[in-house]
């Protein structure tokens, strides 16, 4: 697992208080770990604090999976 | 009219997250003061509190028992101790598996008086240094303060009335009294009535420091800080918590078989018209909210036995109450005893009304009185009136009067008796 991955799925456990072993890389935000639309606006926000970039809105929309959020990041981050 | 009787009772405080321990440590005239664990409050007005104590300790709370993690997150402290608080209530009504039926004739009546504080500072912070858009999702409905009611009526279910009354220091007391109304005039059968609060923080010690309404000359001895009725007491001490009570109609109650522990007869409510921090200089506002409270209980005054007092240790304050309960009560304040628990848990603000109804209702139930805590040498207008100094009295109380006064010159009263 990449260290990116990593420190997503610590976050989103975090965040949204799922068992860390819920949060595979196929697993969607809202139809398997109950997070709603707000949930997701805050997971986004930590994303962008913790690699330092920034996720607009209509990308944001785009990432409804664990590995959305991975492969966004490692594209965009410095 | 309908009868209301209280079912079912929830507490967070600062001596104690379920009801059995903060009572048994009020009874054992324990204080929760002592100085500010959660910010160096050393350049403060003042450097104490009674904080609700963490998970770990002896009568801490921990908050993972009823609410969940994701909310505990996004929410602020006084609205997750009102869900414990609702949660406990509903419990011990034995009313957590209501049908969808009952379930529309329940709801929600639980008010703070501040609300979402810490919260407003901390998100203001991030404002100003990271900029909107970083500011959390959930600030605005983590911070409401309907939104304990929000939150409760979501867990459980409950689709009856939602409401949430915001009046200062009397929101526990009115938020009772109210939903004893909308039971009595029919538009509930089950009501989670109370008041939750949690502004011990930086901006809230120091705006309660700047209006001079804070204790501060005990830095040494908190626990010695909140002393009504004392000479030397010099202005409250800042607690935190949440009171909930479960209240139902008596037949629904009646036929369920429920345990009621008491009922609900009187409620007084007024307005002092006349400052927004002081209270009136003839007690007058105090004085109508008890005589409409006794009034509408039906009871003569010499019937009632104990005054939770509002009693917040400020130097204005515990005294026009108690000139305001001498005259009410006349010659029947010989019988009565009367204590003030914010010597013991500091003052709740929103909640404080809530928790001190509970308290008198466990009186009741256990032939109990509790203590005025550090009532050392009372004032004066102190004579001929049992204050219940430092130890709790073992005594028959049959009925009860709770007092709570705000800011803005909010007074509400409750009268209730055993069943």
């Amino acid at each position: 697992m990449s260290e990116t991955a990593d420190r997503v799925k610590k976050i989103v456990v975090e965040h949204l208080g799922v068992e860390a072993d819920k949060v595979t890389e196929d697993a969607s935000f809202i139809d398997d770990l109950g997070a709603d639309s707000l949930d997701i606006v805050e997971l986004v926000m930590a994303f962008e604090e913790e690699f330092g970039v920034e996720i607009p809105d209509d990308a944001a929309e785009k990432i409804t999976t664990v590995k959305d959020a991975i492969s966004y990041i490692d594209e965009h981050k410095g | 009219m309908r009868r209301v009787v209280i079912t079912g009772l929830g507490l967070v405080t600062p001596l104690g997250a379920d009801v059995e321990t903060a009572w048994k440590n009020i009874i054992a005239a324990k204080s929760g003061a002592g100085t500010i664990a959660r910010f160096d409050a050393t350049d403060f007005h003042t450097n104490y509190a009674c904080e609700v104590k963490p998970a770990d300790h002896e009568y801490g709370f921990d908050a993972g028992k009823r609410v969940d993690h994701k909310i505990q997150r996004q929410v602020d402290p006084f609205i997750v101790f009102g869900i414990d608080a609702a949660g406990q209530a509903l419990e011990d009504a034995g009313l957590t598996d209501m049908s969808e039926e009952e379930r529309l004739r329940a709801g929600c009546s639980i008010g703070s008086g501040i609300g979402g504080l810490p919260g407003i500072e901390s998100e203001s912070l991030v404002l100003a240094s990271k900029g909107p858009k970083r500011v959390s999702p959930h600030f605005v409905h983590g911070r409401l303060i309907n939104l304990i009611s929000g939150q409760v009526s979501i867990k459980y279910g409950l689709m009856g009335p939602n409401h949430a009354v915001v009046t200062a220091c009397s929101t526990g007391a009115h938020s009772i009294g109210d939903a004893a109304r909308m039971i009595a005039m029919d538009d509930a059968d089950v009501m989670l009535a109370g008041g939750a609060e949690s502004a011990i923080c930086p901006i809230g010690i120091a705006g309660f420091g700047q209006a001079r309404a804070l204790s501060t000359g005990f830095r040494d001895e908190p626990w010695r800080a909140s002393r009504p009725y004392d000479k030397d007491r010099d202005g409250f001490v800042m607690g935190e918590g949440a009171g909930v009570v479960c209240l139902e109609e008596y037949e629904h109650a009646k036929a369920r078989g429920a345990k009621m522990y008491a009922e609900v007869i009187g409620y007084g409510l007024s307005g002092d018209a006349y400052h927004v921090t002081a209270p009136h200089p003839e007690g007058s506002g105090a004085f109508r909210a008890m005589q409409m409270a006794v009034r509408k209980s039906g009871l003569t005054l010499e019937e009632i036995d104990y005054v939770n007092a509002h009693g917040t240790s400020t130097p204005l304050g515990d005294e026009l109450e108690l000139g305001a309960v001498r005259r009410l009560f006349g010659d029947a304040i010989g019988g009565l005893s009367m204590s003030s628990t914010k010597s013991a848990i500091g003052h709740l603000l929103g909640g404080a009304g809530a928790v001190e109804s509970i308290f008198c209702v466990l009186a009741m139930r256990d032939g109990i009185v509790p203590p005025t805590l550090n009532l050392d040498n009372p004032s004066d207008n102190c004579a001929g009136v049992d204050l219940v100094p430092h130890k709790a009295k073992e005594r028959k109380v049959r009925a009860v009067l709770n007092n709570s006064f705000g800011f803005g010159g909010t007074n509400a009263s409750l009268v209730m008796r055993a069943i």
